[in-house]
């Protein structure tokens, strides 16, 4: 296997071009195998908990909807979502064998994803809570014993999550340096193109900076093929619904908030915090990416815009 | 710029008798085998040793691929009928001179003897950035060194681009596509069937194949229906020189004329774009018209509505906007 291609430019220097397309079939095979495992897993082998169920007094004083993704953050959840799945259709479908007219559609679906995440920096630095996203300590220790739980040493409770748990920040980190390293770079290699906005210039940078620039958005694009995969993998699962339902209609149950998430770290406003106690492994919020990357802490019975 | 060497790399050189068998052994060798014809292009390809095939399947003892068959329908053009026997074929003659006036204008008389239709068809582009071995995007790359502000792109394309500038150098492109012709594409699943004018690939779709011919795939027959059988035609080829070179532009068209109104039409032109263009738009705007040298301006116009010239070859638009013109004259009644 091969981890890119060069070739010889006019002046005889061994240049890189591009990535080798066997890495595409890598992350493809290999998110494929992660659903494959984690579908195993989960069915057969998973611990079992004692599922605690949010209802009753631990639901007492909360409201009946509780907003977990404001309409602004849903919007670009979904633009984004939709840019970067074209963006990967459209980038290695053909080399799949598909063929089509690509060139014009990706780098369009690239110009909305780059406004997208535009949109979605700005808001979140002066509209949301920044830091949200950044893992700390609690999100570390919950994910250890998250990890311990998964291996079979049972009797490991898992602590309750803040609005966003740790595999989901991790997750969103990965996407935002795949995602922004592959913007960045597409953004160079659009200059090679001919658009409305600008006439093609292929000499901009030199030869070997060119294959390092491809080579560079070529690794971020077959991680997202991974992490894309992953992502929706989750989002569909039965057990993780609940969830993704929320990216679509805005909010989550009380029993489910009661359920999954610490009150004293997921703050509802007008609903007095208290401290929670850990929540029995498996029921949790945590999996890979079931829900929006963007957010803090929510107004009103929850979301804020 | 590579030099032409006087041997070529080595290559394991299989002869076979049938379709069937060329088929098998192209398959066997996918990416790296190579279809010999009349090996007018694949010489050029081995000498400058840009392109090193494992195996070459030579189809020249292949006799169901040669020769023209009148049908019940048309003709049918073996793909391996040599480009001379086209020009003189009478049935060709008398009824698709179009495509027999495009094939006596290919190259020389000995070319001509040794090229075949399939070879004119396939054969790949004449950018000296991409026969020079410099790796553009057509050759796998990720450049294209004739869009290039400064490029020598004179013969270059001025529509239909997509990264890769370079043109189609086939006569017989335009002359088969106003035809409504038909290639026969024979693999390992059978038989499938390609419009002339969706043989050739757009750089859009996949940069580096001018033809949608996959590895495995045999270019097998030209089917030409009776359609357009005795129209009214008009082929010009304009060239550097009048002998020997490869257009700079061409067009063709068929029209059915009656009553001095053109009832239907069919045209296209090669050397504009990547690929051979039908020129739907003037087709447009001549239907149902009386040819005129007027009505011949605004279809030259029409044609050349999306051309978008590079630094050195913006006198293709003047061109094919008077070959339109004069295709038109020319049926003038």
């Amino acid at each position: 296997m091969e981890l890119w291609r060069s070739a010889a430019n006019p002046w005889g220097q061994e240049v890189l071009i591009g990535i080798s397309w066997d890495l595409m079939w890598v992350a493809l095979v290999g998110g494929l195998a992660f659903v494959v495992a984690h579908a195993v897993w989960a069915k057969w082998l998973a611990p079992h908990s004692s599922a605690a169920t949010g209802g009753g007094a631990a639901i007492a004083g909360l409201p009946a909807k509780i907003m977990r993704h404001a309409t602004s953050e849903r919007v670009f959840h979904w633009i984004m979502s939709a840019a970067m799945l074209v963006l990967l259709i459209t980038a290695f479908a053909p080399v799949m064998g598909l063929q089509f007219a690509w060139v014009t559609i990706h780098w369009v679906a690239g110009l909305v994803l780059t406004a997208t995440i535009l949109y979605h920096i700005v808001h979140a630095t002066f509209w949301q809570d920044f830091w949200a996203m950044w893992v700390n300590g609690k999100d570390i220790k919950a994910g250890l014993a998250e990890l311990n739980h998964m291996v079979g040493r049972n009797g490991t409770e898992v602590p309750k999550a803040a609005k966003y748990p740790i595999d989901h920040k991790l997750f969103h980190h990965g996407a935002a340096v795949s995602g922004l390293t592959a913007i960045v770079t597409g953004i160079f290699m659009m200059l090679r193109l001919e658009t409305p906005f600008w006439a093609a210039n292929p000499y901009l940078l030199s030869d070997s900076a060119w294959g390092v620039m491809y080579v560079v958005h070529g690794v971020a694009g077959v991680a997202l093929i991974s992490l894309v995969i992953a992502h929706i993998y989750f989002a569909i699962r039965p057990d993780k619904w609940w969830i993704t339902k929320s990216m679509i209609f805005g909010y989550i149950t009380p029993e489910k908030y009661a359920e999954n998430f610490d009150r004293s770290l997921w703050v509802i406003p007008g609903v007095a915090p208290q401290e929670e106690e850990s929540v029995p492994a498996g029921v949790g919020a945590s999996e890979i990416g079931s829900e929006s990357t963007g957010g803090g802490p929510a107004s009103e019975v929850g979301g804020q815009d | 710029m590579a030099v032409i060497r006087d041997m070529i790399p080595a290559f394991e050189l299989f002869q076979p008798t049938s379709a069937d068998g060329a088929i098998e052994l192209l398959i066997r060798y996918g990416e790296d085998g190579w279809v010999l014809g009349g090996g007018m292009d694949s010489f050029d390809w081995w000498k400058e040793r840009i392109k090193r095939p494992t195996a070459v399947v030579d189809l020249a003892n292949v006799d169901e691929l040669k020769g023209v068959r009148v049908t019940a329908d048309g003709v049918e053009i073996g793909a391996m009928t040599t480009l001379t026997e086209i020009a003189t074929h009478p049935e060709l003659l008398a009824n698709y001179g179009v495509l027999t006036d495009a094939a006596s204008h290919i190259a020389t008389p000995q070319i001509r003897n040794r090229g075949t239709i399939a070879g004119n068809l396939v054969q790949d582009t004449r950018c000296w950035y991409y026969r020079g071995g410099w790796p553009c995007y057509r050759a796998g790359g990720n450049t294209c060194y004739a869009s290039a502000p400064t490029a020598m792109n004179r013969e270059h394309a001025i529509m239909g681009t997509s990264r890769c500038v370079a043109v189609s150098p086939s006569d017989s492109a335009s002359a088969l596509i106003v035809l409504d012709a038909q290639f026969v594409i024979q693999s390992a699943r059978g038989d499938r069937v390609v419009d002339a004018e969706d043989f050739f690939m757009r750089p859009s779709v996949d940069i580096e194949r001018m033809t949608v011919l996959k590895p495995g795939e045999l270019l097998t027959a030209i089917r030409i229906p009776s359609t357009w059988a005795g129209a009214t035609f008009y082929y010009e080829k304009v060239e550097d020189r009048k002998s020997w070179d490869f257009a700079l532009m061409s067009v063709a068209s068929a029209m059915r004329i009656s009553g001095g109104v053109i009832q239907d039409l069919r045209m296209a032109a090669n050397g504009a774009a990547p690929f051979p263009v039908r020129l739907e738009d003037s087709e447009a705007i001549l239907r149902g018209q009386s040819p005129s040298d007027q009505l011949g301006l605004q279809a030259g116009e029409a044609a050349v509505r999306n051309a978008q010239p590079l630094r050195h070859n913006d006198y293709k638009i003047p061109l094919m906007r008077n070959l339109v013109r004069r295709a038109v004259r020319g049926t003038e009644v």
